[in-house]
This record gives structure tokens, sequence and C-alpha cells, in this order.
């Protein structure tokens, strides 16, 4: 397996009136060719940004990628001009995104939509690309493909708006597709009906996949890796069985904690984790965690406020090495170590 | 399920009947109207359509479904804030759907709401100060003004909000904490019956659990009774005591949790509760998942016979002759409303 994508040190700060905001405080990851990553944070954490980003998508102004590398097959995403992004987006690198309701033109037919990006990046004229985009139609389930290109996206359901954008989203069979919480809208026996096509198109494609949400549940059932994001940097990371079965993070700890789960009746009390995400409009010294951690309180760890931990390989994991976290203590052990 | 087995199981089990509200065949039609000078009806939303349950004091029953199967309305019928277009609703008793006025207004001291969204249900414009004492003053409770501050303090401190904050307005406040806000407005009037309407779904995971602590503290303080009306189903295991099950606006399935959770009789409740994800990898990869096809029908124009008829997997041709099947009792407190479960 190879790396095809390789983000470093990514920095995003957007410069609003109310002041800035740390939106991306230096992360890395890598991703190998179909693999499926999921990110998982909450509101604030970083999350969608550090996607938007790699996508050359953040608004800017306000927004600026302070630093950083984004490597896609040897070339640095952050360094191309725009119209040579252009020939990247849609092509190699795809993207999925949360409200079909919104990133849908009202205005044009789905056909329109769908041939776009395949007239521009396959070259195809309009008889050969309005057949590609219903095949397409049809393999993500929309029965009748080829009458339904003329119609406006209000005349589809929300969940067959959601397979219109998957549509979209692989008419160029794309080496990465970025999902930003796409079943965050839908209800649950569509979201299972979202999640299984995607799980079979990833394979058929052998796409590697980015999948972005705040529901652990959802990326437990179809990500490889997960990396939990809190206050804009990276908590915790490795294969989703070790990150969901031998958790360290306190964060990740404490949010799987405080999930009620569906197959056990629930007679003991939540764990809750105390106080409200970070203001991001402050550059925390330490770690974005520090003030609502209990582990911290425990054992009076200062470090924490001072020092930001660096992420590194979780002592005596049972996996390849690849479970990293970003916390001064091992809450495991009970003590905390490197202080 | 024989009737035998039924009878030595309700042995048992002895029943509650001390119902806080009682729901006989409630019906919500909104209308379509046509026309731009002469308005005319030309048919109705059927958000609630016939149904019917009991409301045991001191307990939680989860009200779930997705979104348009008329939960949601279902809550708002039932505190009369839609007025109900058939069927009858029994508070303590008391009739609330014939009441009007100053009666009703009483009725409502007894019986709160707790709104979704925290940062459209609090007016902007007030302090959390007015926001919680709004209703301590149109039911003219603490006429002195010192006493009724002090009350409100006294509120706030209970749902965990600083009472030093009392002057200040909701945009100052995190979702978590607006949340808070109304759940004290709503604790205002020292109800005893409170509408939860999805008060958790607009909130960051790690807010969730601090507020569903919170009103389960409140509950076994203040011997509430809460409808819990939500969509994720295991938020929904952890709080209720009972749950119903709404599609298309019609009760399919209604019993303890952990019975209906274990042993779904309904297509449709098996078909959800396997939709749900489960935040563990290793019970992801083992799991079966039913998948059912297609959409929610229109609820204006609902299907002949049963309403699931359109998406179920088991579906035979009694399925689509009307009448549609009945909520029938398969174990003690356990009903079912299907066809295929005789």
């Amino acid at each position: 397996m190879s790396v095809i994508l390789e983000v470093k040190d990514l920095v995003v700060r957007f410069y609003t009136q109310e002041g800035t905001v740390y939106a991306v405080n230096g992360v890395s990851f890598d991703l190998e060719e179909g693999e499926t990553l999921g990110i998982v944070g909450e509101s604030g954490s970083g999350k969608s940004v550090s996607s938007l980003a790699l996508m050359g998508l953040i608004p800017s102004p306000p927004g600026k990628v302070e630093s950083g590398t984004v490597n896609f097959e040897g070339r640095d995403l952050l360094q191309l001009k725009p119209d040579q992004m252009r020939l990247i987006r849609g092509k190699e690198i795809a993207m999925i995104f949360q409200d079909p309701m919104t990133s849908l033109n009202p205005v044009l037919t789905i056909g329109t939509q769908i041939t776009e990006s395949l007239k521009l990046h396959e070259g195809m004229n309009t008889s050969q690309s309005r057949k590609r985009a219903a095949d397409l139609l049809d393999m993500v389930g929309i029965p009748d493909a080829y009458r339904r290109l003329d119609d406006y996206p209000h005349q589809f359901s929300g969940g067959m708006r959601q397979r219109v954008m998957i549509a979209m989203g692989l008419s160029c069979n794309p080496k990465l597709l970025i999902a930003d919480e796409p079943t965050t809208a839908l209800d649950v026996t569509i979201q299972a009906q979202i999640i299984e096509l995607v799980k079979q198109l990833k394979d058929e494609f052998n796409m590697a996949m980015i999948w972005i949400t705040h529901d652990l549940g959802v990326v437990a059932g179809i990500a490889d890796r997960i990396q939990v994001m809190y206050g804009g940097r990276i908590m915790e990371s490795g294969s989703s069985h070790e990150v969901f079965g031998d958790s360290r993070h306190p964060y990740t700890v404490g949010l799987l904690g405080s999930l009620p789960r569906l197959d056990s009746s629930g007679e003991e009390k939540l764990i809750q984790i105390e106080g409200s995400p970070p203001d991001m409009r402050n550059e925390p010294a330490g770690c974005p965690f520090a003030a609502r951690c209990d582990v911290r309180e425990q054992f009076e760890l200062e470090r924490c406020w001072e020092e930001r931990p660096p992420l590194e390989t979780v002592p005596d994991s049972n996996g390849d090495g690849t479970h990293v976290m970003s916390c001064w203590a091992d809450i495991r052990e009970g003590v905390a170590q490197n202080v | 399920m024989s009737s035998e087995a039924m009878t030595m199981t309700m042995d048992k089990e002895k029943r509650d009947d001390d119902y806080i509200l009682e729901v006989n065949n409630l019906k919500k039609y909104f209308p379509i109207s046509a026309g731009i000078v002469f308005q005319r009806q030309v048919g109705a939303v059927r958000a609630v359509d016939g149904i019917s349950f009991n409301v045991v004091r001191g307990e939680t029953l989860g009200l779930v479904g997705e979104s348009g199967c008329g939960k949601s309305t279902t809550g708002r019928t039932i505190l009369q804030l839609y007025r109900p277009t058939e069927g009858s609703v029994k508070f303590e008793g008391q009739e609330l759907s014939t009441m009007t006025g100053n009666e009703l207004r009483q009725m409502r001291r007894k019986m709160q709401i707790i709104f979704q969204d925290p940062f459209a249900s609090l007016n902007p414009r007030m302090t959390v100060g007015s926001i919680v004492s709004e209703p301590l003053q149109i039911h003219k409770i603490y006429n002195n003004k010192k006493e009724r501050q002090q009350y409100v303090e006294e509120l706030m401190e209970k749902v965990g909000l600083n009472p030093y904050f009392i002057n200040r307005y909701p945009h100052e406040f995190s979702g978590g904490q607006r949340q808070r806000i109304g759940i004290a407005r709503a604790l205002a009037l020292e109800p005893s019956f409170i509408v939860a309407d999805e008060p958790i779904s607009a909130l960051d995971v790690s807010i969730q659990a601090q507020v569903v602590n919170l009103m389960e503290e409140l509950q076994d303080e203040l011997g509430l009774t809460y409808l819990f009306i939500a969509h994720d189903l295991s938020m929904v295991r952890h709080i209720c005591d009972r749950v119903a099950v709404m599609y298309l606006g019609k009760i399919v399935e209604l019993g303890p949790v952990d019975e209906v959770y274990e042993n779904p009789q309904h297509p449709y409740t098996q078909a959800l509760l396997s939709a749900v994800p489960v935040p563990d990898p290793q019970v992801e990869e083992d799991r079966q998942r039913i998948i059912i096809s297609g959409d929610l029908p229109n609820p204006a124009n609902p299907p002949t016979g049963c309403n699931f008829n359109t998406r179920c997997p088991v579906v035979f041709d009694l399925c689509f002759q009307e009448p549609d099947p009945p909520l029938i009792e398969v174990r003690p407190n356990h009903y079912v409303s299907c066809h295929r479960v005789t």
C-alpha cells in the first residue's frame, strides 16, 4: 500500500472582526490507497476546516492557510495555482457535503449538474456525458435514471439528493473522496442506505476516503482508521479497533462514556464531560482539552496548561505502532508519564 | 403469543394504571388549501392519524420515529398548542381538547414543554431572569419582585446555571447552557408533566450527556413525568421506561424499552433498530443490517391499508387491504400493529 495523501503541520486561521479564530493548529496525517479514515470531532474541532483546506476551499479572506503541506501524489496542493487546483478538484479528489439541500443548485437540472464535471474533466460531449450521468444515477440506486436527469433538485427527497451528490462525486473516478457529514441531515433508515451504498462503491472504485462526522457510531462501522479531533488538534488516532477498544486519550474515553448504547439497557448514569468546547478565538498554550480533562484534574498536572503534548505512539499498544495520542498522561496506567 | 403465556407473565407483572395522561384516537390534520383569492381546502396532511396511549405518572415515555412521522405534532397537540382534529386528551382525568381560555391556561401550569432548538426558543431580547420568570408573571405567582428573583435564582442553581448570570442575554450562553435555561423556564411553574421535544438533538455529543443527566436528576428530585420525543434511539433506551414507535402518523409498536429493543416485533421497528450505528467496530462487523428501501410516503396521501406497505420487507396481500392492522398486545404491555404479528 502506498501513501496517496500526506498532510503535515496544517495551520488554518480565520481573521474575523471579533478576533482571530484558531481553527486548525498543526494537524498531520497520512492516507493510504483504498483506506477509509474517519475524522471525528464536535462542532468547532477543526475537522471540516482541515479537509476544506486540503481541497483549497477555505474562503479567503477571512480564512488563511498559515502553514503546512498537503502532499497528494507528489504535488503540494497548497502551492498549486487556482487553475491547476481546478483540474484536481472533482477529478482526482471529490467531495460530498453535509446538506444535499443547499449544495445542489436549485435552478439547474440534476443532469446539467452531473454532466458539468464530465464535460470539463473528461472532455465528453453532451450525449456521451448524459449517458454516463444516467449510468451513475442508476449505480447509486435512483430508479428510472435517464428520465430523471431532467428533474430539478426539489423533485428529489433528501436521501435521493444525497445519492445524486454521491453520483456527482464519483463521476470522474476520483482517487480520494472526502465525505463531510454526508448522512447527518438524514434519518437513520436512509443513513443506513447511504452508508451501505458508499461502502460498496468504495470497493468497486478502489478509492481512498475521508469520512468526517460527529457520530462515533457511523465511523465505527465504516472506517479503517479513526482520528479524534478537539480544538483544532488531533487528540488520538489509530485503527478503529484500537481507538474504540483501547482508547487512551481522556477526551476519547469521555466521549465514548457519554454515549448511551443501543445494545445495552441504560441503567447506569452517563459519564459527562464537564464544561463546554473551547472558544477558538484564544490559541490554547497547552492541551486544548486541559480545561475539561478529569485526568489533569485528578493528578493536578501543570504541564497540560503550558505545553502542547506531542502526538506520540501510545505506550504498549497491541497494534503496529500506528496508535498515537497527544496527552501528557497515560490514563490506562493511572499514572502521569512524562510529567 | 398464546393467551396462556400472556396470563402467566401478567401475574408476575402488576400493571400500573395511575395514568397522568390518556390519549385516545388522537388526530391532527393540517389542511392543504388551493386558490389565490378564494381559498378552498383540497386535502389534508395527516400528521397524527388516530393514536392512543397512556402515560403513567412518574415514568418517561419515549416517542420515536423519523422526521415527518408526527412525533412533534403529537407532543404539541397533547399540550393543546395545536387543537386536535379529533380524539381525546385527558390530563389527570380532565378532558383538554374541549377546554379553552382560562381553564386551559390553569392546566398549562401542570404541563410544560422543552423545545428542540435552544437558539430559536429563547427570546434574544429578554434576559435569562425575565425568560424564566415570565411564566410566573403570567400566572401571577410571586407578586413581590424580590421573592420572584430569589425563586428564579434558585431555579437557575437547580439546573446548573450560575445565578450571577441572571441579567445576561441568551446569546452570551453556549448551546448546552441555553437548553438549561429552557429547562428552568419549563420548571418555573412546578409542572408534573413535561413534553421534551428533541431536547438534545441540537447539542454537541459531549454536552448531550450533561443535559440528559440533569433531566434524570430533576425527575428523581421532583417526581416529573416526561414525554421524551427523539430520533436518537440509543438515548431513548437510556432515558425511557417505555417507548412508542411512530410511522406516518400512527403508533406501530409500544412497550417497555428493553422489551421493544431486544425483541422488536414490527418490521419497521426491526429495521429502525438495525439501522442505528453502534460505536463499537467489533459489533458493527458482526451485525446483520435490515436495510429498507425507499422513503417515507407523503402524509397527505398515505397508502391504502398498512402505512408501511410501500417499504415493508415482509409485506403480503392483507397489508394492502383496509382496515390497517390494529394495535394488539403480544406480551404484557407490548403492543404491535402488524398483520404478520397475531
